[in-house]
């Protein structure tokens, strides 16, 4: 594995606070990594470190085999970033903005082909000033991708995108990762991560809660299942659940749901019994746990841990 | 939908353009030199008012009573003129930049790329420079025609006057900037060492007008070095050695400021 992205026991602390409290990760080239976390979760700080932006107070660092922060000339060069929040001068064009750029970037592709790609084209000639939200947000991205990086840093790259943006944001980002980019991205949109990431970590108060891959993480969730129990028919009328991996049975009027780490078997087994009585299950759904529910469940877990 | 990305596939390292420092200084310079004419505030600044004020100035120095100094009005205000340039166009027309560009987050995004910390400042600077040597073109040949004065007598001495007071000045408007709060009081900050400047420094009364005790605490004032190589530059009457301590004197503030710069300049809006 050809690791472009290790860190080891990273740490950082601002005056009285521990925003990263000692994180382990590793990214892959051609792998695209999601930092997910609520705010103050560390995401942004972690990132900027791994950007060079910043020095850890303590741990190690190393992008594509070296220091990002200490040798940046030779790392800034091959990567892009997106930050959260950076400006841009409201008086100059699109086309300005993006030419500055290019003029300080080495091997930029024409401003003509990344504005392209980030459908700026037909706002070339508009003020910054004049921008919206969502197509500031995309001459960020367009400007991070001039430089044809090797490696990707994007912190929050969807935030403030409507439905449509955000899902053109996801197809050229799916794209980059295509044509080899390393990609390390930070969203708060679970469906992001959901949607881009082979691996994630799920960061908490400056420390990694969870990381894998996305099914894996979802996979160690249970699934659910909810429907109405039929008329005349009560919970104890069911087949026995637990021997078909049922952990947990809730009942709210006659909805029933059912928490399993055995889908299938749970499902098969619920559905045989129906026919075998003839009756129906009204309001029937069945599925997988989503990382939305990974990540509530754990972020859930965490404040537990942490008022305990 | 966005534009498929066919055809842009990673160029090896080796065979991409490396930009250089002066690429992305350039590239930096051209888009401030854009946002300058642009800003109507910028253009009065850096443009307007420090030629209105050379030009004004001229009722106050024909009162000074010059007898005994060696000067003239000419080789008063000729350096005088040169000096507001300097001061309005580089100095204080930069604390706002930096002020502004650190405050709407500019620095930080500029910081993220390929471009050095000293490149950001002195590439953003960069049209400041163009416009002080081309003012101080035009208002030193526009003066010496309206004074009907000679042309410098040293003007190596002006040129490297001209040369330091400009490094000095952009050092000064970074450090100025590093305790600005807000864009708003950028309108205030550069006010202290413009007006001790302009009082002190010997601009438009030359320090030999002064008492002798504060003409020699006037005398290591940061510009003051740079005043005497300007007049020195038209009066052709500053000794070697005085050439000398002005020229290090000068160096030692611009280097002081550029430490000082280094230790305090804040990039964001959070430090």
């Amino acid at each position: 594995m050809d690791t472009v992205i290790e860190t080891a026991d990273l740490r950082r602390h601002y005056k009285g606070f521990e925003a990263v409290r000692g994180i382990d990760l590793t990214v892959a080239r051609g792998e695209l990594f999601a930092l997910l976390g609520t705010n103050g979760a560390g995401k942004t700080s972690t990132l900027e470190v791994l950007e060079g932006q910043a020095t850890p107070t303590a741990g190690t660092v190393r992008v594509l085999g070296r220091d990002p922060y200490r040798e940046r000339a030779a790392v800034r060069p091959r990567i892009g970033v997106m930050l959260q929040e950076g400006g841009f001068p409201t008086e100059l064009t699109v086309t300005e903005t993006a030419r500055m750029w290019a003029g300080c970037t080495s091997g930029a592709r024409p401003v003509a082909e990344s504005l392209e790609m980030t459908r700026l084209s037909k706002r070339g000639t508009v003020r910054v000033k004049q921008l919206s939200g969502g197509e500031r947000r995309r001459l960020d991205l367009a400007l991070a991708l001039l430089g044809r990086p090797e490696v990707l840093f994007l912190d929050e790259p969807t935030t403030g995108l409507d439905a449509q943006s955000r899902r053109d944001t996801w197809e050229l980002i799916r794209e980059l990762k295509e044509q080899g980019t390393t990609v390390v991205l930070t969203t708060h949109y679970l469906e992001e991560a959901e949607q881009l990431a082979d691996r994630l970590a799920i960061m908490h108060e400056g420390r990694i809660a969870t990381s894998g891959r996305v099914a894996d993480v979802v996979a160690e969730r249970p699934s659910r299942m909810t429907f109405e129990l039929p008329e005349d028919y009560f919970l104890g009328d069911l087949p026995p659940l637990a021997p078909l991996g049922v952990i947990k049975q809730e009942a709210a009027g006659r909805t029933v749901l059912l928490e399993t780490g055995d889908l299938q078997r749970t499902a098969t087994a619920l559905l045989l019994w129906a026919r075998d009585k003839d009756v129906s299950l009204r309001g029937l759904d069945a599925r997988s746990a989503t990382l939305e529910e990974a990540f509530m469940e754990i972020a859930k877990g965490l404040e537990q841990e942490g008022a305990r | 939908m966005m534009t498929s990305a066919a055809g842009t596939a990673q160029a090896p390292t080796a065979t991409r353009a490396r930009r250089t420092a002066a690429d992305r200084m350039s590239a930096l310079g051209r888009a401030e030199l854009t946002l300058l004419v642009r800003s109507k505030a910028s253009l009065v600044t850096a443009v307007i008012l420090p030629s209105t004020m050379a030009f004004a100035m001229r009722g106050m120095v024909e009162e000074l009573d010059l007898g005994g100094t060696g000067l003239s009005v000419a080789t008063v205000m000729l350096p005088a003129a040169l000096a507001t340039a300097l001061l309005f166009s580089v100095y204080t027309y930069l604390v706002g930049v930096y002020v502004l560009r650190r405050e709407s987050l500019v620095l930080k995004r500029l910081r993220s790329g390929e471009l050095h910390d000293s490149e950001i400042l002195v590439g953003s600077a960069l049209p400041a420079f163009l416009l002080a040597v081309v003012q101080s073109l035009l208002l030193a040949g526009g003066m010496t025609a309206f004074l009907d004065a000679d042309a410098p007598a040293a003007p190596h001495l002006a040129v490297l006057g001209l040369l330091i007071g400009v490094a000095m000045l952009v050092a000064g408007a970074a450090l100025t900037a590093a305790f600005t709060r807000t864009a708003e009081s950028a309108q205030l900050t550069f006010l202290p060492f413009l007006l001790v400047t302009l009082g002190a420094s010997g601009v438009f009364a030359p320090r030999e007008v002064m008492p002798d005790t504060m003409a020699d605490i006037a005398s290591w004032l940061p510009f003051s070095p740079v005043m005497d190589l300007l007049r020195g530059g038209w009066t052709g009457e500053l000794a070697g050695t005085d050439q000398i301590r002005a020229t290090l004197l000068a160096l030692a503030w611009t280097g002081l400021a550029v430490f000082a710069v280094r230790r305090w300049f804040r990039w964001g809006q959070r430090g």
